[in-house]
């Protein structure tokens, strides 16, 4: 039912019409979610066409007549009513569970993503490569592979938005979140906020350029002239003075950063947390929340000193160290 | 079988009108001041008129600025302004009062067969109180605008906007003070002031659906009162609440603000479904189809609308599991409202159909709520909703539930109880025509917008890719014919308020108390208290409609 609808919408607005009618298909996840759009296209036409047809019979059959006479009447019948309870909602069990295994699946990124920084800020968004290279409202990636994107705001909440591979995500201040996408077709695609966010909310738009891999390495080493995320990270580190608590030899005050990322860690309450780069943006910026177990809380804030690229920049270093870390051990 | 009072209320029915609420005092005090649950009815159609004028006015700007993907009229800042006037004033200050104030406060004692409802006074301050939110509200849009959407989404809201967000949320807090106050009073007035025999299973269909909307006025209004006190806070005192920078969450505020505008939804449309029950019965002269599934779907939706706002919510970061649930329990709420649709449906099975205005309005609304309702499953499904967040197809999608939903049935309802408000009949081609213009205009105007969304096209923008553009040049061209569609009616029906052929207490030959009593009705509703002794819709035992002809 799905591909006949699909079809026919298609030809009569192909053909008579000439309106586009579906967003480009560019990502793993876009035609799965679009069968289930068009599984729910069809209930849409088939309920609201029974509605329809049954409501016009009875208008013309039981128009009003001179001198027509009561027929008895029926009032109310459980078994109809259960039954336009029953197989609706039957109905909206089997959407729900096909709808939301798809979006579990999907809230998921992929262990191996190529990992890709975004900032929004009134009115652009600011692309950082962990490469190096950086772009405004516009995201190089290559084909075939899952790219994750962690993004944050710098001012008001915007939505990362790209139709053509059905993913959409709000982009907020203070806070990270993420999303990921595989594209599988070369070609060139809207980036769209999706969050009203002032003045010039519509001209807060991109393309993204999806290339072929080879390409993609080409595009890279144009831009590798400057420094790497975690480079610009290393230098940072030193020009604020983290390495006196944090460096490499072990300190009383703090603790080495080396191999820490993504491992658990015993906070000062008891709990465990895990970091990441939630964690790891909380402890420039509000260290007095984040008070890991055996160290006094003497790290002062660096809210105002540092900017959230300044702080991806941080976040890549010391992810960098997690990774000579395993690199050392194997 | 017939309710015994009949004759005694409309003793010359076929006179000129006689004394009535409307000519038993004159003068501007007499409307001021009145208590009359009937004339301050006409004084919240009067104001939220007017308010329909001035959000109608701003969507028009709109749709014409949307004909060009740069824009054919205003800058972005100034069409930012629009979508933002056109959506705070028809949601807070139009559709929330829309049925309850005007035809719930008209219809809810005469309905029960009582002389007023239970606190006149409070009646009258809750109508002041409105008025003073909506001329708050206009000296904001009058004097620079507001920009902030109508979710006033921080720290956008709080911290970044130029416009005087303090004053327009305090203009939608003061008008929420009219909507908890009008609630207690129709809670209060259905328990206690019902005729003697009016059981609660012989209300009319409408109460039970103003029952459940003054349930939703009273618990869900303070949770916005609040919030947008909170955020008033904020701005003012830089209290971080909402605002990251100061050491808020803007996420809360998106909790809060959607555990009010969801029921609020309800809100606008739990009304219509009881003004379209009235009007299906009355048009096809029969009972309800499966009234207890009817009134009781009416309370299921009150109670899950406070359990859904998450679904506003899917990309905004909150947790996979909390998706999964707050979808689940939005496609519950779609069941009680389909029970409906296949009850009215099944209402029209073996009855003596005839379309009168208000039954092409009915009519239309079914048609075009189960388009609304089938099409939020979209949103409600989790992974299609990540796609149409936040897009057209959200627009079209609520359009349809609160102009093809909502407006209808009000419009629907105003054409059915007009007789009985003013005493005078409209002419019923014009109003005919009207209502097919305005199924037409709406269609189109709202149908391409579906599309719009699932290609991809964000709302709020004042600017957009050149290939949306055919999409919204369709939508622009159906707004201008919605918009003829609106007018036609405001003039016959001011017409018909003095040329309009007089006619007796029930001129569509329909049951319900409203139309045992002369039209206009008495200040004091009845002449003596009716004393019901049947069930609502026993279309058996109604008179003939009256012929009148325009």
């Amino acid at each position: 039912m799905m591909g006949l609808t699909q079809l026919a919408v298609h030809s009569i607005a192909a053909a008579w019409l000439d309106l586009p009618l579906q967003p480009p298909a560019a990502s793993s996840i876009a035609s799965s979610v679009d069968d289930v759009y068009y599984l729910l296209s069809g209930i849409t036409i088939f309920f609201s066409v029974l509605i329809f047809s049954i409501i016009f019979y009875f208008m013309i059959k039981y128009r009003r007549r001179p001198g027509k006479t009561y027929e008895p009447e029926t009032h109310t019948s459980l078994f109809l009513e259960l039954s336009w309870t029953i197989i609706p909602s039957l109905i909206c069990v089997v959407i729900f569970v096909w709808s939301s295994a798809l979006y579990v699946r999907n809230s998921r990124p992929p262990a191996n993503a190529r990992e890709v920084f975004v900032i929004g800020k009134q009115w652009m968004w600011h692309i950082q490569h962990p490469e190096g290279p950086r772009e405004i409202n516009a995201l190089h990636v290559p084909v075939g592979e899952n790219i994750k994107l962690t993004m944050t705001s710098q001012d008001v909440i915007h939505g990362f938005y790209v139709p053509a591979f059905r993913v959409k995500k709000d982009v907020l201040p203070g806070h990270y979140t993420s999303i990921w996408f595989k594209a599988n077709q070369v070609g060139t695609y809207h980036l769209f906020c999706s969050q009203y966010c002032g003045t010039n909310h519509s001209e807060m738009i991109g393309w993204i350029y999806v290339m072929s891999t080879t390409d993609y390495a080409a595009w890279l080493a144009e831009g590798e002239a400057s420094e790497s995320l975690a480079q610009q990270g290393a230098q940072l580190f030193t020009r604020l003075g983290c390495d006196s608590c944090h460096g490499a030899a072990a300190s009383s005050a703090g603790p080495s950063l080396a191999g820490i990322y993504g491992k658990p860690q015993k906070m000062a309450d008891g709990s465990t947390r895990v970091v990441d780069d939630s964690f790891l943006r909380q402890a420039v910026l509000t260290p007095s929340t984040v008070h890991v177990a055996g160290y006094p809380q003497i790290m002062p804030t660096f809210t105002g000193q540092v900017d959230e690229q300044q702080v991806l920049q941080l976040i890549a270093y010391v992810k960098s160290l997690g990774a000579q870390e395993r690199t050392n051990g194997q | 079988m017939s309710t015994t009072a009949t004759v005694e209320n409309f003793p010359n029915s076929s006179a000129e009108p006689q004394e009535n609420y409307l000519n038993a005092r004159y003068g501007v005090r007499s409307w001021l001041l009145t208590l009359d649950h009937k004339r301050i009815g006409l004084l919240y159609l009067g104001t939220i008129t007017l308010m329909f004028v001035v959000g109608g006015i701003a969507a028009t700007m709109m749709r014409l600025n949307l004909l060009e993907p740069q824009g054919t009229l205003v800058e972005p800042e100034t069409y930012n302004k629009l979508f933002s006037t056109h959506g705070i004033v028809m949601v807070f200050f139009f559709l929330v009062p829309s049925i309850p104030a005007t035809l719930g406060n008209f219809l809810i004692p005469l309905m029960i067969g009582a002389r007023d409802v239970a606190f006149p006074r409070l009646n009258l301050l809750s109508w002041y109180i409105f008025v003073t939110g909506c001329l708050l509200m206009l000296y904001v849009v009058f004097t620079g605008g507001i920009d902030t959407g109508w979710t006033f989404y921080p720290p956008y809201s709080s911290s970044y906007a130029h416009t005087d967000v303090f004053l327009a949320a305090m203009a939608i807090f003061i008008a929420g003070f009219s909507s908890i106050l009008t609630g207690m009073n129709f809670v209060v007035t259905i328990h206690k002031m019902r005729a003697p025999g009016m059981t609660w299973f012989r209300l009319p269909l409408f109460i039970w659906s103003m029952y459940a909307t003054a349930l939703i006025f009273v618990l869900g209004t303070p949770v916005i009162a609040v919030t947008l006190l909170l955020l008033g806070v904020e701005k003012l005192l830089h209290v971080g609440i909402f605002d990251p920078a100061l050491g808020g969450d803007p996420v809360l505020f998106q909790h809060m603000f959607w555990f009010y505008s969801h029921p609020a939804v309800y809100i606008m449309i739990l009304p219509s479904m009881g003004v379209i029950s009235e009007l299906i019965t009355a048009f096809s002269r029969k009972r309800i189809f499966g009234y207890s599934f009817v009134a009781f779907s009416s309370l299921a939706i009150a109670v899950i609308s406070f359990l859904v706002w998450g679904h506003h919510m899917f990309v905004s970061g909150q947790s996979v599991y909390a998706g999964l649930i707050f979808s689940v329990l939005s496609f519950l709420v779609a069941i009680p409202s389909a029970v409906k649709v296949f009850n009215w449906t099944a209402t029209l099975y073996k009855g003596s159909i005839s379309y009168e205005a208000p039954m092409l309005y009915a009519l239309g609304f079914i048609g075009l709520f189960t388009i609304g309702g089938l099409t939020g499953l979209f949103l409600a499904s989790l992974s299609t909703d990540v796609h149409l967040n936040g897009t057209y197809f959200v627009v079209a999608h609520f359009h349809y539930v609160m102009v093809g939903g909502a407006v209808m049935a009000y419009m629907g309802g105003l054409h059915y109880w007009w007789p009985k408000i003013t005493g005078r009949l409209y002419p019923d081609l014009w109003a005919r025509f009207a209502a097919l213009i305005i199924f037409v205009g709406f269609n189109l105007t709202f149908f391409p917008q579906f599309v719009l969304g699932y290609l991809g096209m964000p709302r709020r923008y004042a600017m957009y890719p050149a290939e949306f553009q055919s999409l919204n040049v369709l939508s622009s061209a159906g707004a201008s014919v919605l918009a003829v569609g609106y007018v036609i009616p405001l003039i016959y029906l001011i017409w018909s308020m003095k040329y309009g052929p007089v006619v007796g207490p029930n001129p569509f030959g329909t049951k319900g108390l409203e139309w045992t009593t002369q039209s206009p009705p008495p200040t004091e509703n009845f002449l003596r208290t009716p004393i019901v002794t049947e069930e609502a819709y026993n279309y058996e035992t109604a008179p003939e409609p009256e012929v009148v002809r325009v």
